[in-house]
């Protein structure tokens, strides 16, 4: 009952898998730059955390929630707030995960959800201080696999960019030395917004957002974060050892621009229409 | 960071409490049965805002191999909060609290499940809260036991559980989180519904005897009741599994006979050749 080596599955997959590919087709029939079904829930957390949403990319799902505290700035950055991503593979997700401290494979999903945020500037840090050297706000994206079906990096991200957007938290001050609420509600600042797509690397095809199986027998991804004017602001290989081409390279970053706009689109129009 | 205040009063001059209920009133309650794909069983409950998942693996091969059981298969409960469900943000690392929680979910939940069919197996549940608002281990129970019936573990039962509590001197069923915090006591229970034998029992804050066992019997009262909903969620899942089952629930033993029918149809066939 669902514990099943992925080695087995992945023997006799792969040559049906690289067959299919040759002839233009993938396992779950999509077009090779094709996404899976992505739906968007704004919101779910909305009793607790500042912002959240769970984000369902065909059978892969995730949660991601936000939440703003107030602290110090480390002291380089004095007039900076400080984001952070985190994210951790539940063993709730898959059958694969399992249990005790997280392994690189959960680190390097964190830290590749969380370049694509910092290095795209989408959060201005600036904006984010209370007071020079003091006082900053502190915003901390987490995320939580919920079902595993391929592709975490993609769905993780997009539900970070939707959760802070749907983030509002009360504006503090300093007052004799205290931090007071003044009243008024904030949205965060935002001034770019970074999303990733990853593209695995199949024999010698390259297709975007793989399901497990495609994983499984991929010999490596490339997960690429493209910002609001299409430069490209993050940009990571992994998920296997095996070499990639330049021309397929190519290939990943012309698929990855096509599919950003749309997927873009969507997130900011379903924060929108949900008048969080 | 969100702002959260002392209510002046957890019990108004009506004698309802400040979210409107009554004292023995549950909160809205739904349950949602095979909820993640990924998982032989899984449940979702929003009881209130609290918003719990749990998902079943197994019974499958257990590591580390020297928790092995010999005679059953081992519990491994594995209570989770998210890190932003709740008003200060919670650490990552797991909680002693999160420790604690896990042990005493999988002791309301074992007597309800024949592990000894599966000797050396493990069945893992994993529960993640994503919205905590009073009342998780409870919730975390309820929909823990739905998940099991889904993954088709045997059980004896399902386990509801609810917490009962005190606030202004009252009784109240089904805490919230204001009421759990500035409340005078929280009593969480778990209840084999057949034989009324209690699972769960924990209490802080201060009770009476008599108060303690007025309020055991509050919290059966309502697990009756929490009982019904999780076989309605249940029902639910299975009869959107079967395309020409639509029919009412209610007529379940007639269908179950209709097979038994065609069942014995099939059989004669088969003696035919």
């Amino acid at each position: 009952m669902g514990d099943f080596s992925a080695e087995v599955i992945s023997h006799i997959d792969r040559n049906y898998i690289a067959d299919l590919l040759k002839r233009g087709d993938r396992v779950d029939g999509r077009k090779f730059d094709e996404y899976r079904q992505l739906e968007i829930e704004p919101n779910p957390v909305a009793a607790k955390a500042e912002g959240s949403a769970i984000v369902r990319l065909g059978g892969t799902s995730v949660v991601a929630g936000v939440k703003v505290l107030t602290g110090e700035p480390y002291p380089d950055t004095p007039d900076e707030g400080v984001v952070m991503i985190t994210a951790e593979l539940a063993p709730i997700a898959s059958p694969l995960f399992e249990i005790g401290p997280p392994k690189e494979d959960a680190i390097e999903l964190a830290r590749v959800v969380d370049r694509g945020v910092r290095e795209s500037e989408t959060v201005d840090v600036k904006n984010l201080c209370i007071e020079e050297g003091r006082k900053v706000y502190m915003v901390f994206a987490d995320v939580y696999p919920l079902e595993y079906d391929g592709n975490l990096i993609d769905a993780s991200s997009i539900a970070v960019n939707a959760a802070l957007l749907t983030t509002r938290f009360p504006e503090m001050k300093l007052e004799d030395n205290e931090l007071v609420e003044t009243g008024k509600m904030l949205e965060l600042p935002l001034s770019n917004m970074a999303i990733e797509h990853t593209v695995s690397k199949i024999a010698d095809h390259v297709v975007i957002d793989p399901i497990l199986k495609e994983e499984i027998v991929q010999s490596c991804r490339l997960t690429m974060a493209i910002d609001k004017n299409d430069k490209f602001t993050a940009i990571q290989k992994g998920g296997g050892a095996g070499p990639i081409s330049i021309e397929l390279i190519e290939q990943a970053m012309d698929m990855a621009l096509s599919q950003t706009k749309e997927i873009r689109g969507l997130i900011t129009d379903t924060v929108k229409e949900a008048g969080v | 960071m969100s702002t959260e205040k002392r209510p002046d009063a957890l019990i108004n001059a009506e004698g309802l409490r400040f979210d409107g209920r009554r004292p023995d009133e549950l909160r809205p309650i739904q349950m949602e049965v095979g909820v993640l794909k990924s998982a032989d069983g899984s449940a979702s409950i929003r009881q209130g805002k609290t918003y719990i998942l749990a998902a079943v693996y197994g019974p499958r091969e257990l590591h580390p191999r020297h928790l092995t059981l010999n005679d059953r298969a081992y519990l491994r409960c594995v209570y989770r909060m998210a890190t932003f469900s709740v008003s200060d943000r919670k650490r990552p690392a797991p909680s002693r609290r999160e420790r604690e929680i896990s042990m005493v979910i999988a002791n309301a939940l074992e007597p309800a499940l024949f592990l000894e069919d599966f000797p050396k197996a493990v069945v893992d549940v994993f529960i993640q809260v994503i919205q905590a608002d009073g009342g998780t281990r409870c919730a975390a129970i309820n929909a823990a036991s739905l998940a099991l019936a889904d993954a088709g573990i045997p059980m004896r039962s399902l386990v509801p559980a609810v917490a009962v509590g005190k606030a202004d001197g009252t009784l109240i069923v089904d805490l919230g989180d204001e009421e759990d915090k500035y409340g005078e006591g929280d009593i969480p229970l778990a209840v084999l519904p057949k034989t009324g034998e209690i699972t769960l029992l924990q209490q802080d804050g201060s009770f009476t005897r008599e108060e303690l066992l007025e309020a055991v019997q509050l919290g059966v009262n309502a697990c009756k009741y929490l009982h019904e909903l999780q076989k309605d969620a249940l029902k639910r899942a299975y009869a959107k599994r079967t395309p020409e089952d639509d029919d009412e629930d209610d007529e379940d033993d007639e269908d179950f006979e209709d097979d038994l029918e065609t069942d014995l149809g099939e059989s004669d066939l088969m003696e035919d050749e």
